[in-house]
């Protein structure tokens, strides 16, 4: 999927949260790192016309965000930090259901993909399961097979494993990593950028540098020196 | 413990038998419960009740979860009636809101809520020609369901907080940042509500 993004700048009230930012980005593996409030969660949550831009325009395969946020939603799946607040219904097999409801499948084959996500995602036999009763780590899972089972072409991660422990995010990016799908992934773990294509850092706002991983982390460690 | 919305799967009848046909009996209670005007009438209907929980392969352990969050209530209730009414009607007020809290938990732990959603989805198919969204009052339902559980956590975690920095009898410090993180809970919820295609 080609994602454009031209002259983007976003703000809440009077205060700036991206300011100017142009990028063309057709990569499979796309990292975004920066510090905290330096824009990149807003820049994620434009891709999935969550945020529409207050000047500039985003498209993904020619789709404008601010235009068609429906095509784009139903072409690019989210994943927040927080699967708790991402998590919508009371058991497992539920959630990872919900998604499927528009696309009017039949019960049948709404079954048949529940289960193989269960499966796919190391959820087999929890499929009743109360989804607050999961662990962290499994409840990451849950999410991303919730999104997943959707076949989106273009997953946006917003730091999934900033709440995991060391074996769940090491298990959560095994599983992007083998994932099909364009990904684009925010986060503060460096070391699971090593492999990516192209990573892009933010600053106050700003798209400061846009190169392969080692530079980028490279560049993004001199900035906080 | 389980709490409200904790699905418990099995086989048993009451598991098998449809949601609408448990939610009509469950309405059916609510209303005839005004009928049971004495002790032993209530005391009978909790105990066919009690005997759903185990025909259901519940437990008596499932009974005593559901009432725990209430004992302060009806302890209240229990204790206000004994004194303005005396202790038939005490029995009787309070052992009507047993029977129904514990109707209403056996329907929700033999029921998925899929199934709970499609029959309040159907019910509320003919206020469409009056704008209502079926389909949103059927989430609406689900997501009250998913959010009991939320909420437990986050009053938990709170009075954790609370407790940890030693102000174990201030009801502002447990309800300002119990309200605070609820509003947030939601505004995530809404974020993802979207990002999953609800507005489609």
């Amino acid at each position: 999927m080609l994602i454009e993004v031209t002259g983007v700048s976003h703000r809440y009230g009077s205060r700036t949260v991206l300011a100017d930012v142009t990028v063309s980005l057709d990569e499979a593996r796309i990292g975004v790192i920066g510090a905290n409030g330096s824009g990149k969660s807003t820049f994620a949550r434009l891709l999935n016309a969550l945020v529409v831009p207050t000047d500039g325009r985003v498209r993904l395969d020619g789709l404008d965000t601010a235009r068609s946020a429906r095509d784009v939603r139903r072409r690019v799946g989210f994943c927040f930090t927080d699967p708790d607040a991402q998590i919508v219904m009371p058991t497992v097999a539920e959630d990872v259901a919900f998604g499927l409801r528009r696309l009017r499948l039949s019960k049948a084959a709404v079954a048949d993909k529940v289960q193989a996500a269960l499966t796919s995602y190391g959820l087999d036999g929890h499929a009743d399961h109360p989804a607050h009763l999961l662990s962290g780590g499994q409840k990451q899972l849950l999410a991303l097979a919730s999104v997943l089972v959707t076949e989106p072409d273009l997953l946006v991660l917003d730091e999934p494993t900033t709440l995991l422990d060391l074996a769940n995010a090491r298990r959560v990016s095994e599983l992007v990593a083998a994932l099909p799908q364009q990904v684009l992934l925010v986060t503060h773990h460096l070391d699971l950028l090593a492999a990516f294509d192209r990573v892009l850092v933010f600053h106050e706002g700003r798209l400061v540098a846009d190169d392969a991983p080692a530079a980028a982390v490279s560049f993004y460690r001199g900035l906080l020196a | 413990m389980n709490v409200l919305g904790s699905y418990v799967p099995g086989t048993s009848a009451l598991h098998r038998a449809p949601a609408g046909a448990k939610l009509a009996v469950l309405v059916g209670l609510g209303a005839g419960s005004v009928l049971l005007q004495s002790p032993v009438r209530v005391a009978v209907a909790v105990g066919v009740v009690l005997v759903g929980y185990l025909v259901a392969g519940l437990g008596w352990r499932a009974p005593v979860d559901q009432l725990r969050p209430l004992v302060w209530l009806l302890g209240f209730t229990l204790v206000f009636h004994l004194v303005v009414s005396g202790w038939p009607r005490a029995t009787v007020v309070v052992g009507t809101v047993v029977l129904l809290v514990l109707a209403a938990g056996l329907v929700t732990l033999t029921t998925r809520t899929t199934a709970l959603v499609e029959v309040v989805v159907k019910l509320c198919g003919p206020l469409r020609r009056i704008g209502v969204d079926p389909e949103r009052v059927g989430l609406m339902v689900a997501l009250g369901v998913r959010c009991v559980p939320v909420v437990i956590t986050l009053a938990e975690q709170v009075r954790d907080a609370q407790r940890a920095r030693g102000l174990t009898a201030s009801p502002r410090a447990f309800a300002v940042p119990l309200v605070v993180r609820a509003l947030r809970h939601a505004d995530g919820l809404g974020e993802a509500l979207v990002a999953r295609g609800v507005d489609d």
